[in-house]
Order: structure tokens, then sequence, then C-alpha cells
């Protein structure tokens, strides 16, 4: 503050709290809506305080879901844990190695590689939808854990992001390690990876999200109930036909669906602005 | 930048790369260059015989005034997302910049939306703006004012637009911030010297030395809203009512799976395949891509 204002001081705390409120509002509903019976949220107004059905209805989600599908959201929430740690490990693997063997050696078509890599940034999920869906189908990858997790690690970020990183690293390092004695997978095992803990750690947090909140690729190829994730047990929990949709069960799937990603960013807030603005600029 | 000292090996690059490489090809360079294919194919009503048509399906593409409407609906609405989460963006990280007591509390609550999955925003605004049970819908038909979603379409765009600006409020926020704390103090001091208010100060420095970080969240957003929202579409509106809310990712999904016109959903893959390799072309090109934080 460059002048001492008290009243405007005083304005801006009443501004953030207010957009923190809207911002928390839809949640804060939802929370509500998660406590109390489906018979009380079907008569507006819907109440604005938690009611007494706090355990029933999460029990509820959780040993059994809602009428219309017929999976518990335990085992939907496996599956989506399953996926969001496969692609964020997947991806961080296979684009350490990448990232090593382009900056550390010189081969033929390494530079080719390197483009190739560069274009995938231009070819999201959603550019390729139907030819995608058909390589899995023919490989017999739908409603498969690898078919969920392996056609979307390939990520030329990450790739770029470790690139980037390897560049900074003394030359006098390899060479200490190469008068060592020590071979590239040596070098790579005890020096490399050891010096680029940080950027795993923030690359991990961004690509966790990244992974739980995958929508349209586990849409497509999940028809089989137990293998859908909770995004997609939402969805069909939406889609009840007749019936009336069950919102206090939804309700509560959707605050469950919402718990893990949150906890990482505000346990590890400081690894995830790392690693927001790192991989996006 | 090319690395001084290297390792020497025949083999071992090619299998470190390996990976990378070979799931790139099957699942990204493959299919791509498949619905580039047959963009310029067509089959027959059984799907039996496919014949070369040239470049007729985007001829037909551009004739067809479904995807006009559809082009349009998604300038109207990724503009219109990136225009409303930037502003609150923008706005906000200029309050928080200003506090001194409690700014690591403000920045961690003003932040976490952004873990929210659009597919989970949307849940939370379609319960808000249930035309049945929604407690908004309720307050504005108090008022007076009838609320459906799923029979008006300018009320749908409103929704899907909100829903995906929500998320994003948060994304512009951490952004801006780290742009508003990499201004020198010192030239805010020596405006505020000059007699420079809060508003003046804002928009003769403030706001033009943050010029690159608008710049990049625009395209930013605008990636966002045209690929990110899919799942908001689907969960809110379906790209209803009528074709209100159908941007052109949702369409290529629609049109290809529940339709299944395969040489169309290609051609308007390959248009979108275009628009993004323009707009990373934009983004590397033309972004100054030093963000500090």
């Amino acid at each position: 503050m460059v002048e001492n204002r008290p009243w405007m001081t005083f304005f801006t705390h009443v501004v953030l709290i207010l957009g923190i409120a809207l911002l928390a509002f839809p949640i804060w509903v939802a929370f509500v809506a998660s406590t109390h019976t489906l018979q009380t949220l079907l008569n507006p107004p819907t109440p604005l305080l938690p009611g007494g059905e706090f355990f029933e209805n999460y029990y509820r989600a959780l040993t059994e879901g809602a009428k219309a599908v017929g999976a518990p959201v335990w085992s939907m929430m496996v599956n989506s844990l399953v996926m969001a740690l496969g692609i964020s490990f997947g991806k961080i693997a296979i684009s350490l190695t990448a990232a090593f063997a382009i900056v550390y050696f010189r081969f033929p078509l390494r530079k080719f590689f390197f483009w190739l890599i560069f274009i995938t940034l231009m070819l999201p999920v959603e550019v390729r939808i139907l030819p995608t869906y058909e390589v899995v189908a023919d490989l017999g990858m739908l409603d498969t854990y690898p078919g969920l997790i392996v056609p979307l690690i390939a990520s030329a970020t990450a790739t770029f992001l470790f690139r980037q990183f390897f560049m900074t690293i003394p030359d006098e390092l390899v060479e200490a390690a190469r008068v060592d004695g020590a071979g590239p997978l040596r070098f790579f095992k005890d020096i490399l990876f050891p010096m680029s803990r940080t950027s795993i750690a923030a690359l991990f947090v961004i690509l966790f999200i990244y992974g739980w909140n995958q929508y349209l690729w586990p849409l497509l190829i999940t028809t089989d109930e137990s293998m859908y994730t909770m995004l997609i047990g939402i969805n069909r929990m939406l889609a009840s036909g007749d019936s009336q949709a069950e919102w206090q069960v939804i309700m509560a799937t959707t605050m469950l669906a919402m718990l893990p990603p949150v906890a990482v960013v505000v346990l590890m807030q400081k690894m995830f602005v790392k690693g927001m603005t790192e991989t996006e600029k | 930048m090319e690395k001084r000292v290297v390792f020497h090996s025949r083999t071992l690059p090619y299998l470190l790369v390996a990976p990378q490489i070979v799931i790139t090809l099957a699942f990204f360079i493959w299919p791509a260059s498949q619905a580039v294919v047959q963009s310029v194919l067509t089959q027959d009503a059984f799907g039996l015989s496919t014949k070369f048509v040239g470049l007729a399906n985007f001829e037909q593409l551009f004739a067809d005034p479904h995807y006009l409407s559809s082009f349009y609906t998604t300038v109207f609405f990724s503009t219109s997302v990136a225009l409303l989460g930037i502003s609150s963006g923008l706005f906000l990280a200029v309050q928080a910049d200003r506090v001194i007591r409690g700014a690591m509390a403000y920045k961690t609550l003003l932040i976490w939306p952004y873990a929210v999955a659009p597919a989970v925003a949307g849940v939370l605004f379609l319960f808000l703006f249930n035309p049945h049970l929604g407690m908004f819908v309720f307050a504005l038909r108090s008022l007076g004012y009838d609320w459906n979603h799923a029979l008006n379409g300018p009320q749908a765009m409103f929704l899907v637009v909100i829903a995906a600006a929500w998320r994003q409020v948060s994304y512009n926020f951490l952004f801006y911030l780290a742009g508003l704390q990499s201004i020198p103090k010192s030239l805010i001091e020596a405006a505020a010297i000059d007699g420079a208010g809060p508003m003046r100060r804002f928009w003769t420095i403030i706001f033009p030395l943050l010029t690159p970080t608008s710049f990049f969240l625009l395209v930013m957003n605008i990636v966002y809203a045209f690929f990110d929202t899919f799942a908001i579409i689907h969960q809110v509106t379906k790209g209803g009512p009528g074709d209100a809310t159908n941007i052109m990712v949702y369409k290529v999904f629609r049109d290809g799976f529940v339709g299944l016109d395969l040489g169309g959903s290609a051609a308007q893959s390959v248009v979108l395949m275009v628009i993004v390799i323009g707009l990373t072309v934009v983004q590397f090109r033309y972004i100054e891509r030093k963000v500090h934080y």
C-alpha cells in the first residue's frame, strides 16, 4: 500500500470477502444439499443451512450410489484415483526419459522426435475424438485402465519443462560424473533425477488435477459401470431417465469428486503455483 | 541452446524416447491423419463403400447454416467467458495485491476453485438453476421472472457462460497477482507523490504494464473456452435448446458419436485442428513467456 487510507483498506477487505463468498457459494449450496433428504430438496426454497442427513447420504453414495447407476461411488473413486495417478506418473516417467535423451545425446532423428513431441500440443483429444476412439477400440482397450491412461500420457509440456530444467544444469556435473566412471543411466539415476525433484513435485500436482478432472475421454471409452470415473458417474446419475434424479446423492458425490483435487491445491499451494506458472508459460 | 558435453550411445537414446514417440504416433499422429483422410471421403448410407470426394465435405460444412451458427455460438461463448473471467480475476487480484494483513489466506481462498473440474462446475450451476428446485430459479420466480434454460436459448447460454467463467476467475487471479507483484513499487510510489490517485495509477501505470499478462490470459482463456468446456456443455445443456449452446467441440462429438456422420465430423475436426494450430502459433510467437511469480 502506497498511502494510508483506512477507508480504502476497509473497502478492499470487503470486496475480497464478497468475492470469496461469491466463488464459494455454489459449493456451499452443494454441501448443504448433500445433507438433506430428497423430499426437502424437491420443495424449494432450498435451505441455506446443513440438515441432519450427512451420514446417511454420504454412506449411501459411497456404498450404493444413486439408483440410476449400478455402481457405488467408492469404486468410481478408485477408478478416478487410478486414472489420475496413472496419468501423472506415466507423463512424468516418459517425459523425463525423452527429455534426457534429447538433451544429453546426439543422434540422428533427434530434431525430428523433438518436433513430433511438439506437435502433440496442437492435437487435443477434442479435435481427434472419433479416430482416437477407433484406435483404442482396435487395440481392445475400451473399458480398461490402460485405455483410460495410456492415450493421455504423451506430453509436450512436461518434456519441455524437463528439457528446460536440464539445460540449466552445469556441464561440469556431467564431466565429473564421467571422470568418476558413471555411464548415462547412472548419471540419470544418481544426479539428474534427484536434482529434478522439485520440478517433478510441481508437475505432479498439476497433472494429478488434470488427470482427475478428465471428462471427455472416459465418457467415450467407458460403457461398463464398474469402470466409471466419478465425473462420468455424476453424469449418469443426472440422466436418470423417467425417475426423479436423486439430488441428495448426486450432491454428495459431487462433494466427494471435488475433495481430492481441492485438497491437493490447498495443501500443496506452493507446488501448485510453481507448477502453474512454469508449465503454462 | 545445446549441451556442450554429451553421452555417447548408439541405442540408448532411442530406447529413452521410444515410449513417448510410440504413444505420440499411435494416439496423436495416426488418429489426426485419419481425421484428415476421412474428411475427404464419404460413406454410403450402409457404410459399405467409401469414395474420395475432395473438399466436398468442407464445402458442405461451410454451406451448412447449423455449422455457421455453431461457429458464431462458439465465438460469442468464448469471448464472454474470457472477458468475464479475466475482468473478475483482474479486479480481485488488484484488491488482493493491496492487502497486507491476511494476504496468504485470501490467496488460498481465491485459488482453490481452479481445482474443481469443469464437469463439476457444470453440475453445481445446474443445481442452482434447476427449473424445478433451483434456489436461484425460485428467487427469480418470486420476482416475477420465469427461468427455464431447457427451453430458453439465451438463458442456457448465460448459464454455461457463468459456469465456465466461475472456475477461470481463480486461474486469471493467480496470473494477474503474479504480474502485479512484479511491478516495481517505486513506479507506483513516484506516481502517488506526483498526486495520482488509485484509479489514475491503475489505468495509466498498472494496467499498461500488465499487457503481456492480459494477452497471455486472453489466449489461454479462449483455448479453455474452445476445448475444455466440453464437459460443462455436456452436463448442463447438451448443446440445446435447439442449437443455442452447440459449440464446435460439442458439435463434433454430437455429429460423430450420436449422428454417425463420419465425413462431416472429420471435416469439423480438421477445422478445429487448424484453429488450435493457429492459437498455438500465436501463443509461442507473440507472447512474452516469462511470467514471474
